[in-house]
C-alpha cells in the first residue's frame, strides 16, 4: 500500500515536472525569440530575406553580412564613443553613489532619514536618470546656455552627482554591515575617510560591481540622451548611429540586424559573465 | 560638562560629515530634478525657440495645448498604453517569477533566458521588432500563418500599433520578475503546508497566500510601471515615429517633437509640466491607496 502511494506520488511529481518544463520551455522560447530572430536575420542572404514563408534557420549562412555592416557605417568610431560614454558613466556612478550612500548609512546624523525621502521619491518619478521626457526640455536649455550641447558633458557630468536608485541599492547593502566595525576602527583612531576606504569599501565591493554593471549597461543602451545632446555625427554613440543609419540609407535588414548583434551581444556577454553578482545584487535591492 | 560638550561636538561633526558626503546628491536633486520641474512651468509661460530670450506669454501655451487635438491624442495614447501595459506587466512579471521558481534541475538556464531581453537595449529591441512584426517576413506572423490566423500589420495598422508597443514592453518584465522571485522565496513554506492540510488547492494557495504577500512588490511595480509608461518614448520613436495616423504619438514624443523638431521650447515645457503633474498625482494616489490593499504583515 505504502509503496503504491509512493509510486503514485512519484508519478504525479514526474508529470508535474514535465508540465513545468513544457511551460518553461514555451516561455523561454517566446522571450528569447527577438534575439534569435536578430541572429538568424543577420546571417541570411538578401534573397532569403525576402522569402515567404520566412526560413527559421538560414539555408546558407552569410558571415559577410557582419563585415559589410561594419563597413557600411562608421562602426569603430561609434563603438569608441559608446565605450567612452559607458566607461565614464561607470566611473562617475561608482564614485559618487558610494560616497553618498556612505553618508546615508554609515554616519549617524540628525535628519538623515528626512533627507532620504527625496531619494525615494526621485526613484519613482525620474525613472530614467538623468535624461527623461519630464526634465529634458529645461535641462537642454540649461546646457545650451552653458554652451555644452554637442558634447558628452550633459550626459556624463550628472552621473558624478549620484543616481537615486544606486544610492538606494548601496545604502541597503551598507546598512547590513555591522556598525561595530566602524566603531572599533574609530576607537583605534581611524578617521572617517580611512574607515570608508579601508573597511567599508572592500566589504561593499559586490554591490559596487552591480552598480558598475548597471550603470555601464544603461549608458551603452541609452538612446534619448545621445539623441538630444549629440548632433555632430562624429560624436554619435552606437545607439544613435545605428538608428540614424537605418533612416538615412535604405538598408537591408540583414545588415541592420548584423550591426544590432554587435551592439546587443556585448551586453549579453557582460550579463552572462557577471550574472551571479547581478542576481544577488538585485535581491539586495529588494529592501526587506 | 566636558563630556557633554564632547558629545555635542561629535553630533555636530557627524552632521557636517553626513551632509558633506551626501552633498553631491543635494546638488543633483536641486539641479537635475527640482530645477527642471520648476523651470517647466516657467518656460511653459514663454514663447521660446531656443535662441534669444524667452518672451513672456502667460498661459498662452496651456491654452494652445488645450486647443491642439494632437496633444489630446497624445494623452489618450499614453493613458491607453499605461492602462494596458501596467497591469499586464505586473501579471507577466508574476508569471515569470512563478516560472523561475519551478523546481526543475535546469531552472537557472530558463531564468537567464527569461531575464536576458530586459537588459538588451530598447532601441535595438525596437529595431528587431520592426522585422519580427513585419506582416510578411516576420516570425510572429509566420507562426500565425501556421495556425491559420490572418497576418496582422502590427506597426502599420492604427488598431494594433499601440498593442505592439505594449507587447514589446513585456519583454522587459524579467527585471521585475526577479524581484517577485525574491519575494516568492521569502514566503515561509509552512504557510503552504498549513493550507495543504486544510485542503487548499494550488489556485487557492496562490490567491490567498502568494498574492497577498506579493502586494508590496506589486505596489512598487505599479508605481514604476506608471512612470515608465507615461514617459514611453524610444519604441515609438524608432518603430513608428508616432504613426500610423498618430496612433503611437505618445506625450513624450509630442514633447520631443515640439522641443527639438519645431523649436517650440515653451510649448514643450508646458506639456512636460503637465506630464509631471499627472505622474506625481498618480504616484501619490497609488501610494495612498496602498493602505487598503498592500499587505505588510509577514512581508
Amino acid at each position: 500500500m505504502d509503496a503504491a502511494v509512493q509510486r503514485n506520488k512519484a508519478r504525479t511529481d514526474l508529470s508535474r515536472q514535465l508540465l513545468a518544463r513544457l511551460f518553461l520551455i514555451a516561455m523561454s522560447a517566446f522571450y528569447i525569440s527577438p534575439i534569435y530572430w536578430m541572429l538568424v536575420t543577420a546571417l541570411k542572404g538578401n534573397n532569403e530575406l525576402a522569402q515567404f514563408p520566412p526560413t527559421l534557420w538560414p539555408r546558407e549562412i552569410v558571415w559577410q553580412n557582419f563585415e559589410q555592416a561594419v563597413r557600411s557605417f562608421p562602426f569603430l568610431s561609434y563603438l569608441q564613443n559608446s565605450v567612452f560614454y559607458a566607461a565614464l558613466t561607470v566611473l562617475g556612478s561608482v564614485l559618487s553613489n558610494f560616497v553618498i550612500a556612505y553618508g546615508f548609512s554609515r554616519i549617524k546624523w540628525p535628519g538623515r532619514d528626512l533627507f532620504f525621502y527625496p531619494v525615494i521619491a526621485s526613484i519613482f518619478i525620474f525613472i530614467h536618470f538623468p535624461v527623461n521626457p519630464i526634465t529634458m526640455v529645461p535641462m537642454f536649455s540649461f546646457f545650451t546656455r552653458l554652451g555644452l550641447v554637442n558634447s558628452y558633458i550633459p550626459l556624463i557630468a550628472p552621473t558624478f552627482f549620484g543616481n537615486p536608485f544606486f544610492i538606494f541599492l548601496l545604502r541597503q547593502f551598507m546598512l547590513q554591515i555591522p556598525t561595530e566595525l566602524s566603531d572599533a576602527a574609530r576607537i583605534d583612531g581611524a578617521n572617517e575617510l580611512q574607515i570608508m576606504g579601508r573597511i567599508i569599501l572592500p566589504l561593499t565591493r559586490p554591490a559596487l560591481v552591480v552598480v558598475a554593471l548597471l550603470a555601464g549597461i544603461s549608458a551603452w543602451n541609452d538612446f534619448l540622451g545621445p539623441l538630444i545632446y549629440l548632433q555632430n555625427d562624429k560624436l554619435y554613440t552606437l545607439s544613435l548611429g545605428l538608428t540614424f543609419f537605418k533612416t538615412a540609407h535604405k538598408i537591408e535588414f540583414n545588415l541592420l540586424m548584423a550591426a544590432s548583434c554587435l551592439v546587443v551581444l556585448p551586453v549579453i556577454g557582460l550579463f552572462l559573465l557577471f550574472q551571479r553578482f547581478l542576481l544577488e545584487g538585485i535581491n539586495l535591492g529588494d529592501g526587506r | 560638562m566636558e563630556k557633554r560638550r564632547k558629545i555635542i561636538s561629535r553630533d555636530l561633526r557627524n552632521l557636517l560629515f553626513g551632509l558633506l558626503f551626501i552633498s553631491p546628491w543635494i546638488v543633483s536633486f536641486f539641479l537635475f530634478l527640482v530645477y527642471p520641474v520648476i523651470s517647466n512651468f516657467q518656460l511653459g509661460m514663454t514663447q521660446y525657440s531656443g535662441f534669444g530670450e524667452p518672451q513672456w506669454t502667460g498661459f498662452d501655451n496651456y491654452r494652445q495645448l488645450g486647443r491642439d487635438p494632437l496633444f489630446w491624442t497624445s494623452l489618450y495614447n499614453t493613458f491607453y498604453y499605461v492602462i494596458l501595459a501596467v497591469p499586464l506587466g505586473v501579471a507577466v512579471a508574476i508569471a515569470l517569477a512563478l516560472a523561475m521558481n519551478q523546481k526543475v534541475r535546469e531552472v537557472a538556464l530558463y531564468r537567464t533566458l527569461l531575464y536576458l531581453p530586459s537588459i538588451a537595449p530598447v532601441f535595438a529591441l525596437s529595431m528587431i521588432f520592426i522585422w519580427l512584426l513585419n506582416p510578411r517576413y516576420g516570425l510572429f506572423n509566420y507562426l500565425f500563418h501556421l495556425l491559420q490566423i490572418p497576418a496582422i500589420d502590427w506597426l502599420g495598422d492604427p488598431h494594433w500599433s499601440k498593442l505592439a508597443m505594449v507587447l514589446v514592453a513585456q519583454f522587459g518584465a524579467g527585471q521585475f520578475g526577479l524581484i517577485f522571485l525574491t519575494a516568492l522565496r521569502a514566503i515561509p513554506g509552512t504557510l503552504y503546508d498549513a493550507a495543504s492540510l486544510d485542503g487548499a488547492g494550488a489556485f487557492r494557495k496562490f490567491w490567498y497566500i502568494t498574492l497577498p504577500l506579493l502586494t508590496p512588490v506589486i505596489l512598487y511595480d505599479i508605481v514604476i510601471g506608471i512612470g515608465l509608461g507615461l514617459q514611453v518614448f524610444v519604441p515609438a520613436y524608432i518603430m513608428t515615429g508616432g504613426g500610423p495616423v498618430n496612433s503611437t504619438m505618445f506625450t513624450a514624443l509630442y514633447i520631443y517633437k515640439n522641443a527639438f523638431e519645431y523649436s517650440q521650447i515653451g510649448l514643450a515645457a508646458a506639456a512636460s509640466g503637465i506630464l509631471f503633474i499627472i505622474n506625481a498625482v498618480l504616484a501619490v494616489t497609488i501610494f495612498w491607496s496602498s493602505k487598503y490593499w498592500v499587505n505588510y504583515r509577514l512581508a
